[in-house]
């Protein structure tokens, strides 16, 4: 089972998650109030769906090779844009509005993402690079959307996205498990995985196999900048308002420790989306832990940090093999009896 | 005297494959020693083992009598087993010296001595006898050089044990001499060398020694002066000697029934700058044609264009119904044309996918993402191409990474066969594969062509050129200056024809054309 690649970090999800039980005692009760879930646990998944959301995009960009670094960007436009659109409303109430802000705002991200896509696929500058264009321009862009100010709404549809609850559950935790399952059913279920798999890890193979891969490059940056924006949306509905400046800061870097975690190699291939979850889910665990066993707020990078390093030791071959070596000294061999090698033929040399 | 290597009992097993079982091996100082097995036999595994990329799951490895626990090839070397790699290890922008000393640079307060790093390269190369400036780009000299260079650097670690692995693969038959010669003289100076390699006419001029390995087992040890060719590859393969055998004693193929066949591929005037001069070429169905040449003639850069994997910048092609240059591998894949390239693991396999998955890959890609091929189709098919060309292992979910480059290769072929190809283009298929694996692969050209499909084959060889195709092109310094039907041809008219006119063509039974070594070159 340890040869799982998924054991490790569920491990220390889970020793995170006892671990908090220390603290606070009522850790994992859930409660039913007003008709809604409460509780701990709860809110780790409410405030991670949109870091696993952006997570999802990220890991199917960088099972391809790639890397998106302008999704904090995204999160910021898409938020701005849905929120100004919402803001105009007479009513802002109106559930067509608010329908028409999000469509827009998601697909205001979606065309970002194929943007990245044309710089990554079409004229083959180095994803990094490519992305870091909308990172830096897209807070300039989603500041121009909200006129330097932070727009702020009050919509009771358009705050179900980030806030509300449906069947007594938060509706971001159900956003970011559909998201989940119809990612995970489309690429499994379709050739989407074996082929981003295959580019990922032999593009020029790939290539010679006749696998398309600039389209699928496209595709995975769109998709990843779709993911991006509901995840906007998501975070400026918590919040009711829309911060040009700090939505979905460095959520990027989140995002890609999430994949990173969750198992998939920076350089491509093989990829993970039940990692990713699980990833995402350790990060946002580790937040709530620092909030919760009241580490000063000084350190609390620090201590992110240091759990982040625990996770990618533990997932090293070479650290495990080394650590396990010194705990049990290996039991002097029980050596195959020494015979001398036979040999059909003697040598006197 | 006392062999200076002994592995004793080496297991040693991958996720799916048990590659070594129950080894033993020695090896004395001043003696060339091969190790010969098939593709999968476990040899890269057992040199592995040797020098500490691999800890053995089991079994000891001594050194002048002193037990090696080996974590890192670092520590080998340190210990005096240097190897030199088929694929070569060295930096190729930086200069001969500074690769024969790079990561040991002689230090004087802290400061490189590069007068001394010079000095000491060029006594070094002196006594391999190889003429070179120290100060030279490494990229600037062959492969074979360049292999010298690598050799140089790991005498200089003071070899006590030196791996060779390959070694000869990529070289042609004056520069084979000359590492010879550099290896008999080390062999004098008491090192203890491992040589690997699948030309058992180079293992009977310079070895003393040979260890037979099968499917990760030790057949034996033999004194090379006490045993014979035919014996050692039957201790290799077996029974499939015969096989081969019966396949060298069948008559040359017919020729003339091909004329009545249809044309499946026309090219006219096809040509691109730099890489191919513009040639007319047709290719029947049910044809075998051969492309020979030297090194570096075109070869390569002929299949990529008919295969839409370079563009061609001039001229037309027809391939069936369809006339048009292809742009891509793609647009050929639906035409029906596949395409083995000489280099599988950097344009064939992806290798950290399954059997399966690299199998499926390109049948996959032209029916396009949104069509998957069920998964019970993917096991029959799968299923079907493992047993027919006897991939090893037998699971469908094994990573090919893990395999051996003969397997590795039928993989790459079975990925073509599934897409039922109508032209099917082999690059160098039998490079670097065993005797064993190199039959089937024959045998299969045979039968392909025996069903209709065409094949367009690649091969350094020309004797194997020769036995399988109906027409023989032939390529001399981007040029295709010869297309001939294969009636009364034998290895003297073609090498001829390559040489044009010249007479300093040697003309061993090792095939006059030297191993394929500029792939990097040709795919740059």
């Amino acid at each position: 089972m340890t040869r799982h690649r998924l054991f490790w970090p569920s491990l220390v999800l889970v020793g995170l998650l006892l671990g908090n039980l220390a603290f606070t005692p009522d850790f994992f009760s859930i409660q039913v109030r007003d008709g809604h879930l409460y509780g701990s646990l709860i809110d780790i998944l409410r405030l991670g769906a949109p870091l696993i959301l952006v997570g999802l995009g990220m890991t199917l960009v960088i099972a391809t090779g790639g890397i998106d670094l302008s999704v904090g960007s995204v999160v910021a436009i898409s938020g701005a844009m849905a929120c100004l659109l919402i803001s105009k409303q007479n009513d802002m109430n109106d559930v067509t509005g608010v329908l028409t802000a999000i469509a827009v705002g998601v697909l205001l991200a979606t065309a970002l993402g194929l943007w990245n896509g044309f710089l990554v696929a079409g004229l083959g500058i180095q994803p990094i690079v490519a992305t870091l264009i909308l990172m830096v321009a897209g807070r300039g862009l989603a500041q121009l959307i909200t006129d330097g100010q932070i727009i702020t709404i009050r919509s009771s549809p358009y705050k179900l996205i980030g806030a509300g609850y449906w069947l007594a559950v938060p509706f971001s935790i159900l956003v970011a498990l559909g998201v989940f399952g119809l990612a995970s059913m489309l690429v499994r279920r379709s050739a989407l995985g074996l082929l981003i798999e295959s580019v990922g890890g032999n593009a020029e193979a790939s290539r010679l196999a006749g696998v398309q891969s600039r389209r699928l490059v496209w595709l995975v940056y769109a998709f990843s900048a779709t993911t991006a924006g509901v995840a906007g949306l998501m975070i400026s509905s918590n919040v009711s308002s829309a911060d040009g400046n700090n939505a979905g800061l460095w959520i990027e870097l989140d995002a890609i420790l999430a994949v990173v975690i969750g198992g998939t190699s920076l350089a491509g291939g093989r990829f993970s989306f039940a990692g990713t979850v699980i990833g995402a889910l350790l990060i946002q665990t580790l937040s709530t832990t620092i909030f919760t066993i009241g580490i000063p707020p000084e350190t609390t990078l620090l201590f992110k940090a240091l759990v982040v390093t625990l996770v990618c030791l533990l997932q090293s071959p070479a650290f495990r093999a080394k650590v396990l070596r010194q705990r049990r000294q290996p039991p002097p061999a029980t050596a195959p009896p020494k015979t001398q090698p036979t040999s059909e033929i003697e040598v006197s040399a | 005297m006392d062999p200076i290597l002994t592995m004793t009992g080496i297991d040693k097993g991958f996720p799916g494959v048990k590659a070594l079982e129950d080894v033993d091996f020695r090896l004395f100082p001043g003696e060339v020693h091969a190790l010969l097995g098939e593709n999968g036999a476990g040899k890269s595994t057992l040199i592995k083992v040797m020098t500490g990329v691999h800890p053995a799951d089991r079994g000891t490895v001594r050194l002048a009598g002193k037990e090696l626990r080996l974590t890192g090839p670092h520590q080998a070397q340190a210990a005096g087993i240097s190897t030199v790699y088929q694929e070569i290890n060295l930096c190729p922008n930086l200069s001969v010296a500074e690769n024969v000393f790079i990561g040991r640079e002689p230090r004087q307060a802290g400061r490189i001595q590069w007068r001394q790093i010079r000095r000491r390269t060029d006594e070094l190369l002196q006594q391999l006898d190889l003429h070179l400036d120290p100060s030279s780009m490494l990229s600037s000299h062959s492969i074979a050089i360049q292999q010298m260079v690598a050799i140089a650097r790991a005498v200089d670690i003071s070899a006590r044990v030196l791996v060779l692995d390959e070694p000869t693969s990529s070289l042609d038959a004056s520069e084979v001499d000359q590492l010879f010669r550099v290896v008999r003289a080390l062999r004098d100076d008491g090192v203890a060398i491992l040589f690997v390699s699948h030309f058992l006419d180079q293992v009977f001029a310079l070895t003393d020694r040979i260890t037979v390995l099968r499917n990760g087992r030790r057949v034996g040890e033999y004194l090379t002066a006490e045993v014979s060719k035919v014996e050692l590859v039957t201790k290799m393969i077996g029974q499939e000697l015969a096989a081969l055998e019966e396949l060298q004693e069948k008559p040359k193929r017919v020729q003339q029934e091909l004329e009545s066949r249809p044309v499946l591929v026309e090219a006219q005037g096809l040509g691109r700058k730099g890489s191919i001069e513009p040639f007319d070429l047709t290719i029947r169905k049910g044809e075998v044609l051969g492309l020979a040449g030297l090194l570096g003639s075109g070869r390569t850069e002929t299949a990529r264009l008919l295969f839409g994997a370079d563009h061609a910048d001039s001229g037309t092609l027809r391939i069936g119904e369809r006339t048009g240059i292809l742009k891509t591998p793609r647009a050929a894949t639906r035409l029906g044309i596949g395409f083995c390239s000489e280099n599988r693991r950097t344009e064939g396999l992806v290798a950290e996918l399954t059997i399966r998955e690299n199998i499926v890959l390109a049948l996959q890609a032209t029916r396009g993402w949104m069509r998957p091929i069920p998964r019970r189709r993917q096991d029959e098919l799968v299923a079907k191409y493992i047993a027919a060309l006897r991939i090893r292992p037998g699971d469908p979910e094994a990573v090919v990474a893990n395999l051996s480059g003969g397997n590795q290769q039928k993989v790459l072929l079975a990925r073509w066969l599934v897409t039922e190809p109508r032209l099917l283009i082999l690059d160098e298929p039998t490079r670097g594969i065993d005797v064993g694996a190199k039959a089937e692969i024959q045998r299969l050209v045979v039968s392909l062509s025996d069903g209709g499909m065409a094949l367009l084959f690649i091969s350094a060889e020309l004797e194997e050129v020769l036995r399988l195709s109906h027409t023989v092109a032939v390529l001399r310094e981007h040029q295709l200056v010869a297309r001939l039907p294969n009636i009364d041809l034998d290895q003297d008219d073609i090498m001829q024809m390559i040489a044009s006119g010249t007479h300093d063509q040697p003309d061993d039974d090792l095939g006059l054309i030297s191993r394929d070594s500029d792939s990097s070159g040709a795919s740059a």
